[in-house]
């Protein structure tokens, strides 16, 4: 424990400004990654398509021709398909509101937070830390989810065109980039449900809250989404076209609720992060 | 005003025949901005039977001064002048004199239903332009003569229509999704160019009578109680001819010649030749009552003639109230400009409004619909699709059942979302009584406007064959409606010989998408016509669709189109949110810069009255001011709850001071102030990531700075920690020790200039605490600051340069330790456990020179504290010499006995202070 740091060098207002870039997305990866929610959730999620497939192995029920699970099987393509559509319903949700709502409460609830306030991280920068890692792990797990259950679709039932539940076909020149959309639509949509749980997370120190919180609004949504009374209204709830992406399994793409969906996704995404970023700025960090 | 007079007129055509509970009529004497409503009974021509009839009528003057061109406007079916007060109200806003009336029959205006009969209810609109003539606020043309336009919708469009054709005085008309020849309409026909009535519309025929009859039924049977009611009561306020011939057709499902007769006397069509006055039809495509077949066919009859007319096709209609119906009905605000104020009226001019214009079907959240138009209505091509299928057998079921639904008219909104959803094909091809054609898949996409033609080929067993022919877009495999129409044929056969009639599909606009086919759907029943009842067996085949489209149409880009208004408004949304977002970004980023303050730059630690009060009311902190210097050791001494952990979350801007501030090297400390880099902390105990190592915490600490690796120091500060190889297992399994330890070590990462530890011996062994407190005197001793927060009093005493005592969220006393427990004229005089000090006391106060002496009865460490101007010697050897057992001497006070009693002085005796120990 020698003095390194000589009174020289700690003129007053010299180092006024900090070196480094503090909590680096880089140091914040580092952070998620080390804990075992993150490995066991990607874990989870690519045993999904391995489960499905032992599961049609399994039944010995004869799936009725053109029903659902008969398609799935059909070939890489539908079986990636099949898979995304029965995950995007609840458990990419969940994994969203998890990665970008869990990050700050839980840093609260182990005490870390003030540490890393005092260190110190700016609050501003803190939250765009968190917030940015927590989203690329969300797209993270949608790629990976669509990619894997391609790849694992490939293997069990070879690589068939993609065909519909209405009788059209896709080729694989037309359904590729037709998956990639996909995907990045789901992550869009996805979108708003990290940003409630991140808004959450900020005013609360339980990592359950955020995350059930945000898991709590999407099922209050999709209730209300079933009320017809609502009329045009529905439009507006988040997750309302969370199912839009199955026209870009059509052949010819009907673009409007797409569109509607994102514009929709980015406007509650700026809202709710915005709000978490108002409420933290002043906000007196007790925990 | 645009906007409203908009929303009213589609208000009136929507009650035109779907709201037969007309509202009460406000009596009121004025109506919006100023307009004055008059309300008065005129008389016109009797009852077949000489019954007197009076109408009831209501004349709107607009504000200002007269004269004013005027508007005769007609109810729907079944309504009253009460459904027009809206748009009365914003047509005499817009300086418009207004009479609207319930027509014959209806509402309060006496007489029967004629059913736009030349005779009653056309001659009673002449009686009321002739009301508008005598009137001196209204603009003639020439004596007797009115400047009057006739605006109807459905029922009132038709009688607009024949009145306008019979009354040369009416200077324009416009006619709201209504009939051409009523005949065709309720006995409707697709082959082109037959002259045989079709199928009975049974289902639209039903719901006429109901909307007036079941009313006027209740009424008589009411009147009539125990009584049998009179033959004609089921008629209600129908005239009787009219209804007689009605319930004949629904009876037999056939027109009596008679019928047919009279409902092509009450149209338009026979009275057409005498129509100059310029004519603006709006026809809807969601229309299974008047299709736009009806409105070509007038259009056609007046162009050929040369009346100024314009036609609009309305994505609304009779099945679909809402729809382009508002939008579209806002074009009649500059037609009647135009030729009741404009250049129109005096000269043949150009139509204010394009001669043909249609709307594309909406996709959703779109509030103003896609318009098309073109000036030269006859310029549709036809393009010739041929359609697979060999021909197909087609039975018609004994007493017409089962019946294919195939356009369902709309009931509201249950049937439509059904609809929109689940497609209807198999309720409309059902097996035996259904035949299909698709095109091959289409390679391009089109917009079809017009009416689909396509060849049947029909033989039957039958002299004459009625059936059903639906157009569907098949699109990923689900057939769906382009429109929710249906064509009726009725084709007159010779049984075995094959007969081909060329159809004309319902008109329409929509859009075909490429990779669709279309399916011509041909079924022997539908639900909504009167099919015939004999069994019959058809061999069918479609072939030749002909597609109609309009080449060079263009976009009207004032009623919409391109961008929907949910895109538009979600886009402004989300520009004005991340506008504000980056304002606040860059408000907040300007506001982290504070400048130095010279005065305080070189001291390490500044805490200027500092005031925090917490959210449940409790002020925690009041008025604290105290500062470190370089190579002090400062102790923040208090008991529990005295404000000290407050003090520091403020001091490292984890929580906001209500008032005051705290300056870390001259800069003003806030949440996150870059200044902060050089305090370390410990505060309210360590935080580490449970799942990492010791090491790796602090590595992670580290990385979390952002700063050179190089300066963190990792071996330095872990030798403190003195963890052994405990620093490589999860933190998780730390004892509470260990983390303190490592705790402490996390804050000396990179040695900085001010380090603050909030309670650091919690936790540790006598040991550990007496191993730390050089390490914090070595620390101190290089030039830097430690701040030390404890309610151990000793602990403060052995460890600290200088104290500031805290009480209650107050600063009682600052100052050295040394100043504070030590004094030339005192020695602490320690005997031996057990003994009596006030022996020793008594002993001492004789001597002279001692002018206090205190007695402590400690059990364990009895000591006797004396104040002399002795010298110390002299006072130890006297307490040896009194025979004392004396195990100690000290030239200071406890610190305890002075913190009691500065404590003691702030605040009287407080009985919290008992749970401050020494030890």
């Amino acid at each position: 424990m020698t003095p390194s740091t000589t009174a020289s060098s700690t003129t007053a207002g010299s180092t006024a400004t900090l070196p480094g870039r503090p909590l680096s997305l880089r140091a914040e990866l580092r952070r998620q990654l080390s804990r075992r929610r993150t490995l066991w959730s990607f874990v989870l999620l690519l045993a999904l398509p391995l489960v499905i497939v032992a599961a049609f192995a399994l039944g010995d029920g004869d799936p009725s021709e053109g029903s659902l699970v008969d398609l799935a099987t059909g070939g890489a393509a539908n079986f990636a398909i099949f898979t995304t559509a029965v995950s995007s319903s609840f458990l990419l949700i969940v994994l969203a509101a998890l990665f970008v709502g869990d990050s700050l409460p839980s840093e609260a609830s182990w005490s870390t937070l003030r540490y890393l306030l005092l260190a110190p991280v700016p609050r501003a920068r803190l939250l765009a830390s968190k917030l940015v890692i927590g989203l690329l792990s969300t797209a993270v797990a949608v790629v990976a989810l669509i990619g894997w259950s391609l790849l694992v679709g490939l293997v069990f039932y070879g690589p068939a065109d993609f065909r519909s539940l209405s009788g059209g076909s896709l080729d694989w020149a037309t359904f590729g980039p037709r998956l990639a959309l996909i995907a990045a639509y789901l992550v869009i949509t996805l979108l708003p449900v990290g940003a409630i749980a991140f808004a959450l997370g900020v005013r609360t120190d339980a990592p359950l809250a955020a995350v059930g919180g945000a898991v709590m609004v999407t099922i209050v949504s999709a209730i209300l989404d079933q009320i017809d009374n609502l009329g045009s209204l529905r439009n507006a709830l988040p997750l309302h076209d969370a199912g839009a992406w199955f026209s870009l399994l059509r052949a010819e793409v009907v673009w409007d609720d797409l569109v509607q969906g994102t514009l929709w996704s980015v406007l509650y995404t700026l809202v709710f992060v915005g709000l978490a970023f108002w409420m933290f700025r002043r906000k007196d960090v007790l925990s | 005003m645009r906007a409203r007079s908009t929303a009213a007129l589609a208000g009136a055509l929507a009650l035109a025949l779907a709201a037969p509970v007309a509202l009460l009529s406000p009596a009121t004497a004025t109506g919006a901005g100023g307009v004055e409503v008059t309300e008065a009974l005129v008389a016109v021509g009797p009852e077949p039977g000489g019954a007197e009839v009076e109408l009831d009528t209501s004349v709107f003057v607009p504000d200002g001064d007269g004269p004013h061109p005027a508007v005769l406007l007609t109810h729907g079916f079944g309504g009253s002048k009460d459904d027009l007060v809206e748009q009365a109200d914003d047509l005499a806003d817009d300086g418009y004199l207004v009479l609207t009336y319930t027509a014959r029959g209806f509402g309060a205006s006496g007489g029967r239903i004629h059913l736009a009969d030349p005779d009653y209810e056309i001659a009673d609109a002449r009686a009321l332009v002739d009301v508008l003539a005598e009137r001196d606020d209204v603009v003639t043309d020439a004596d007797g003569d009115p400047r009057v336009g006739l605006v109807g919708a459905s029922y009132g469009g038709a009688v607009s229509l024949m009145t306008a054709a019979t009354d040369p005085r009416v200077d324009t008309v416009v006619a709201a999704i209504t009939w051409h020849d009523l005949a065709e309409s309720f006995f409707p026909q697709s082959v082109r160019d037959s002259d045989l009535p079709g199928p009975f519309k049974q289902l639209w025929a039903s719901r006429f009578f109901l909307s007036t009859a079941a009313q006027g039924m209740g009424e008589v049977l009411g009147r009539t109680s125990g009584r049998a009611p009179a033959a004609g009561a089921v008629c209600g306020r129908f005239a009787p001819e009219v209804c007689r011939l009605f319930l004949e057709a629904t009876e037999t499902g056939e027109p009596s010649p008679a019928l047919l007769d009279l409902l092509g006397e009450h149209s338009p069509a026979p009275l057409l030749d005498d129509l100059d006055a310029p004519t603006y039809l709006v026809q809807g495509m969601a229309d299974t009552l008047f299709g736009v077949d009806q409105a070509e066919a007038t259009a056609e009859v007046l162009r050929e003639q040369g009346t100024p007319v314009a036609v609009r096709w309305s994505d609304g209609g009779h099945d679909d109230l809402g729809g382009s119906l508002e939008a579209d009905t806002a074009t009649i605000e500059p037609w009647l400009e135009h030729y009741l104020r404009g250049p129109g009226v005096d000269e043949a001019t150009d139509l204010p409004i394009p001669a043909f214009s249609w709307v594309l079907p909406r996709s959703r959240g779109q509030d103003a619909s896609t318009v098309q138009s073109t000036d030269d209505p006859g310029s549709t091509t036809y393009e010739s699709l041929s359609l697979e299928g060999e021909a197909q057998p087609v039975a018609n079921p004994p007493g017409g059942e089962p019946q294919s639904i195939t356009a369902v008219p709309s009931t509201g909104g249950a049937v439509d979302e059904f609809s929109d959803v689940v497609s209807t094909y198999p309720l409309a091809a059902l097996p035996g009584q259904s035949a299909s054609f698709d095109t091959a898949e289409l390679d391009e996409a089109r917009t079809v406007v017009g009416s689909p033609r396509v060849r049947l080929t029909v033989t039957s067993t039958g002299r004459s064959s009625t059936l059903f022919l639906s157009l569907w877009q098949v699109v990923n495999g689900v057939p769906e409606l382009a429109r929710r129409l249906v064509a009726p044929v009725t084709v007159a056969t010779t049984p075995g010989e094959e007969t081909v009639v060329e159809v004309a599909l319902p008109g329409g606009t929509w859009e075909v998408p490429v990779g669709s086919r279309l399916r011509v759907l041909v079924t022997s029943t539908d639900q909504t016509y009167a099919a015939p009842r004999t069994a019959r067996a058809d061999l069918v085949q479609a072939s030749d669709l002909r597609l109609p489209a309009v080449d060079g149409a263009e976009v009207l880009a004032t009623d919409g189109g391109g961008l929907d208004d949910e895109v538009v408004g979600l886009l402004v949304a989300i520009g004005v949110v991340a506008l504000g977002l980056l304002l606040a970004a860059l408000v907040g980023r300007r506001r982290s810069h504070g400048p130095v303050d010279p005065d305080l730059a070189d001291v390490p630690l500044v805490v200027e009255r500092l005031v925090k009060t917490y959210a449940d009311g409790h002020r925690a902190v009041d008025d604290v001011s105290w500062r470190a210097e370089r190579g002090q050791v400062v102790g923040l001494l208090g008991p529990n709850g005295a404000g000290k952990t407050t003090t520091l979350r403020m001091v490292m801007g984890l929580i906001a001071p209500d008032s005051g501030q705290v300056h870390v090297l001259g800069r003003r400390v806030g949440p996150g102030t870059p200044v902060l880099a050089r305090v370390g902390a410990l505060i309210e105990g360590p935080g580490f990531l449970p799942h990492l190592s010791g090491r790796a915490n602090l590595e992670a600490y580290w990385a979390a700075t952002g700063r050179d690796q190089a300066e963190a120091g990792y071996e330095e500060v872990l030798e403190i920690a003195a963890l052994g190889g405990a620093v490589e297992r999860p933190v998780r399994t730390y004892s509470h020790g260990m983390r303190q330890r490592l705790g402490i070590a996390q804050a000396m990462l990179g040695l900085p200039e001010v380090l603050v530890l909030d309670e650091p011996t919690n936790g540790l062994d006598p040991p550990q605490i007496a191993g730390l407190r050089p390490v914090l005197a070595r620390y101190a001793a290089a030039g830097r600051t430690v701040v030390v927060s404890s309610h151990l009093l000793a602990e403060v005493e052995l460890t600290c340069s200088h104290v500031v005592v805290m009480h209650a969220g107050r600063v009682v006393t600052t100052g050295t330790v040394a100043e504070l427990v030590d004094s030339t004229d005192t020695t602490v005089v320690t005997l031996a456990p057990g003994s009596d000090p006030d022996v020793l006391a008594d002993a001492l106060r004789g001597l002279e020179g001692v002018t206090e002496v205190e007695s402590v009865p400690d059990v364990d460490e009895p000591h006797v504290v004396v104040v002399a101007d002795l010298a110390r010697a002299e006072v130890v050897r006297a307490a040896a010499g009194s025979g004392a057992d004396v195990v100690g001497v000290s030239s200071r006070r406890q610190l305890e006995e002075v913190f009691l009693g500065v404590i003691a002085a702030a605040s009287g005796s407080d009985p919290d202070l008992r749970q401050v120990r020494s030890r």
